[in-house]
C-alpha cells in the first residue's frame, strides 16, 4: 500500500522544489555576497578590509560581542537557576518577561533606551551632569545589544534544567558540597552543551544586530559604527564592493557559527548513542 | 548514632483551603544502630519525614537530635548524613570512581584526605559493593541495581552518622530488589549504621527493619517490630495495609453472627452490627459445616503457584469474594475444582470496631 503523497513522482517533485527553493533563497544570496565582495579582485578586497573605518567597525563589533556574551552568560545562567530551582511569587511572570526582547522589535528597544538615557531622556540630565555619555557611544551599543540577546542563554537552559530536575544537586549537598562546588562540578557539566549553544547564538546575534544599534549609535563613522552599520553606510555611499566586503565578514562569521552549532549537535548526538 | 524526632510537623501551601497537612506532629525515637522502615501508601508523609530528617526540607516546628547534637537548624551539608535516592541521582557525567569520591573531594582542604587515601577508601567502598571492576564506567553503562549500589557506596564514603534511603529499591525489578535487600541487611549487620528507609512495600519493610513505622495521612499508625506488627496490628489501617484481608459483616445476636444464610459463633461480642476481618491463611476449608461455623462458599478461581494454593471464594452472603490460601496437601485431599461447594472455617477473626482491637478464635471457644 502506498501512503498518501508517497508516490515516487510526488516525492521527487516535493524534494526537488524544496532543494530548488533553498538554493534560490538561502544559498544564492550567500554566494552573491562573496561574488560581489571579490568582484574587483583580491587586492581591492584586501584594501577595503584595511580601510580605517572598516577596521574601526570590526574593532567595535568585537568589543560589543566581548562584553555582551559574558554578561549574558552570567545573567542567563543566574536567571535559569532562579526560575528552575526556586518557587517564588512572580516566577511565571519572570519567565514571560524573559521573552520581551524576542517579542519586541529591536528598533523599539533602541528607541526605549534613547528615551531613558538620551540627553532629553529620563536619566539623560543626570548622566549629562556627571559627564557620562551612553547614547551615541559604545556603552549604549553594548546596552541595547545585551537587551536584544539576553533571552538566548536562559531560553536554552530553562527547559533542560527543568527536565533534569535537582536530584543530583540534592545528592551533592548531602555529600557536604558547597554551593559553588555543586555548581562547578555538578550543574555546569550537565548544562555545558546547552550553555555553549546559547553562547554561540548570543554571539551571532550580538555581532549582527542592526536595528536597535542603529537607533542608539548615531552613525559616527569610525567611532560608533559596528559592522552591520558600516555595511549600510558604505552601501549608501555607492561603495558596493566595500559594503559587500564588510558583509562578507559577517557572512563568514555566520558560517562559522553554523559550523560550530552543527559540530556541537553532532557531538551531542554521538554522546547519546554512545551511552 | 541515635535519632530523636520530636513534634515535627509540616504543612504545604499558604494558609487557607488549598493547604495540605503533610505531617501531623510526629514523635519517633530511633536507637543507635537500628534499621527502621517507614512504611505507608503514597501521600502518607513518609518521604517528607525522611527529607526533613535529612535536612532537604524544613519542618514548620519540632526538633531533631542526632545523639546529643541538635540538628534542627543545621544545614544538610553539615548534618553528616548519607542519602540514597529512589532514582539513584548519580552524577551522570562522572565515572563510578568519581561519584564515590565526590564527597571526599568536596571536603575543605584541611580535612581532605590525600589523593592516595581517597583512592584506597574509594576502592575499598567499591569492593564492598562488589563493583571494583566498574570504577571507570559511567552510570549510564550500569544496570539499575549496580547504579543503586554505587549510590550506596557514595553515601557511605563520608562515614555518615545516619543513612537515609528514599524508596531505595523502588525502581528495580523484583529479583534485583530481593538481592539488594538481602545485601543491605548484611551490610547493616556488618557496619551497624543507624538507618531510616522509606518504602511502600510491606514485604520489604517487614524483611529489612528492626522496627517498622507505619504511616498514613501524615500520622504514625504504629511503631513495632515486624513480628508484633503482623500479629498485633494496632488498628484496621495497619491490618489492612500489611496484607490481604477478607471482610465479614453481619448482625450479632446471642454471640452468633448472621449474614444471609451464613452464621458463625462469635464468643464475647455484644449484639448489633459488626465487621470482622481475617487473613487468607486464617481460613481452612471442609466439606462439612461445623457446629460453630456455617459459611457455605463456592470456589471461583484457583492459583496453584508457590508453597500454597490461592483460592477465590464466592457466596451470596459475601459482598466481595474472599481470598484463601491453603496447603497443597489439603487442596488435594479436598479434591478442589472450580465451582466446588465447600464450607469455610475461620481459625481467627479480628475485630477493630471496638476501642481495643481484639482477636477471637471461634473454633475453640465454647
Amino acid at each position: 500500500m502506498v501512503r498518501i503523497g508517497d508516490a515516487p513522482g510526488v516525492r521527487r517533485l516535493l524534494i526537488g522544489t524544496a532543494l530548488a527553493l533553498s538554493a534560490l533563497f538561502l544559498l544564492l544570496p550567500l554566494v552573491a555576497i562573496f561574488a560581489q565582495a571579490l568582484m574587483s579582485g583580491l587586492d581591492v578586497y584586501w584594501q577595503n578590509l584595511r580601510d580605517e573605518y572598516t577596521l574601526a567597525a570590526i574593532g567595535l563589533t568585537l568589543l560589543v560581542a566581548l562584553l555582551t556574551v559574558p554578561i549574558n552568560l552570567i545573567f542567563g545562567v543566574f536567571l535559569a537557576w532562579l526560575v528552575t530551582r526556586f518557587d517564588f511569587p512572580g516566577r511565571r511572570l519572570l519567565q514571560t518577561l524573559i521573552d520581551i526582547p524576542f517579542a519586541v522589535s529591536p528598533v523599539v528597544a533602541g528607541l526605549v533606551y534613547l528615551l531613558l538615557y538620551g540627553r532629553n531622556g529620563w536619566l539623560g540630565g543626570w548622566l549629562d551632569a556627571h559627564d557620562i555619555q551612553i547614547m551615541f557611544a559604545w556603552p549604549g551599543i553594548v546596552l541595547v545589544t545585551i537587551f536584544v540577546t539576553c533571552p538566548f542563554i536562559a531560553r536554552e537552559l530553562i527547559p533542560l534544567m527543568q527536565a533534569q530536575g535537582s536530584r543530583e544537586e540534592e545528592a551533592a549537598v548531602t555529600l557536604g558540597a558547597s554551593g559553588w562546588t555543586i555548581f562547578r562540578r555538578v550543574t555546569l557539566p550537565k548544562i555545558r552543551h546547552a550553555l555553549l549553544y546559547g553562547v554561540i547564538l548570543t554571539n551571532a546575534r550580538a555581532v549582527g544586530e542592526f536595528g536597535a544599534v542603529s537607533v542608539v549609535a548615531g552613525a559616527i563613522r569610525g567611532e560608533t559604527n559596528t559592522l552591520p552599520l558600516q555595511v549600510e553606510q558604505l552601501y549608501q555611499d555607492y561603495n558596493t564592493v566595500g559594503a559587500f566586503t564588510s558583509a562578507s565578514l559577517l557572512a563568514l562569521l555566520a558560517l562559522l557559527t553554523l559550523a560550530a552549532k552543527a559540530a556541537l549537535e553532532w557531538r551531542a548526538a554521538r554522546r547519546e548513542t554512545a551511552t | 548514632m541515635s535519632i530523636r524526632i520530636a513534634r515535627i510537623d509540616k504543612t504545604y501551601g499558604a494558609k487557607g483551603p488549598g493547604q495540605t497537612r503533610a505531617l501531623e506532629p510526629i514523635d519517633l525515637d530511633i536507637h543507635d544502630g537500628e534499621l527502621i522502615g517507614l512504611l505507608g501508601p503514597s501521600g502518607s508523609g513518609k518521604t517528607t519525614l525522611l527529607r526533613i530528617v535529612a535536612g532537604l526540607e524544613q519542618a514548620d516546628s519540632g526538633s531533631i537530635h542526632f545523639g546529643e547534637r541538635d540538628v534542627t537548624r543545621v544545614h544538610v551539608r553539615d548534618r553528616r548524613i548519607g542519602f540514597v535516592f529512589q532514582h539513584y541521582a548519580l552524577f551522570r557525567h562522572m565515572s563510578v570512581y568519581d561519584n564515590v569520591a565526590f564527597g571526599l573531594n568536596a571536603l575543605p582542604r584541611r580535612e581532605r584526605p590525600s589523593t592516595e587515601e581517597i583512592r584506597s577508601r574509594v576502592m575499598q567502598l567499591l569492593e564492598m559493593v562488589r563493583l571494583q571492576a566498574f570504577a571507570k564506567r559511567f552510570p549510564a553503562q550500569l544496570s539499575g541495581g549496580q547504579q543503586q549500589r554505587v549510590a550506596l557506596a557514595r553515601a557511605l564514603a563520608l562515614k555518615p552518622d545516619v543513612l537515609l534511603l528514599d524508596e531505595p529499591f523502588g525502581a528495580l525489578d523484583a529479583k534485583v530488589r530481593q538481592e539488594l535487600r538481602r545485601w543491605l541487611r548484611h551490610l547493616h549487620e556488618e557496619l551497624h549504621f543507624t538507618s531510616l528507609f522509606v518504602t511502600h512495600d510491606q514485604e520489604e519493610a517487614l524483611e529489612l527493619s528492626d522496627r517498622v513505622v507505619v504511616m498514613s495521612n501524615g500520622r504514625i499508625e504504629q511503631i513495632a517490630t515486624p513480628d508484633t506488627l503482623y500479629r498485633q496490628p494496632a488498628n484496621r489501617f495497619v491490618f489492612e495495609f500489611l496484607g490481604d484481608i477478607n471482610r465479614l459483616e453481619g448482625d450479632v445476636e446471642r454471640e452468633v453472627l448472621t449474614c444471609g444464610n451464613a452464621r458463625i459463633a462469635v464468643p464475647g461480642i455484644a449484639s448489633g452490627r459488626h465487621e470482622l476481618l481475617l487473613r487468607p491463611h486464617e481460613i481452612s476449608l471442609a466439606t462439612q459445616a461445623s457446629d460453630r461455623a456455617h459459611l457455605p462458599v463456592t470456589v471461583s478461581a484457583i492459583v496453584p503457584v508457590g508453597a500454597e494454593v490461592r483460592l477465590e471464594l464466592e457466596a451470596d452472603w459475601l459482598g466481595e469474594p474472599w481470598l484463601a490460601t491453603i496447603g497443597h496437601e489439603a487442596f488435594e485431599r479436598l479434591d478442589i475444582t472450580r465451582g466446588k461447594r465447600l464450607f469455610a472455617l475461620p481459625s481467627q477473626l479480628h475485630r477493630f470496631d471496638a476501642a481495643q482491637p481484639t482477636t477471637l478464635i471461634p473454633a475453640t471457644a465454647s
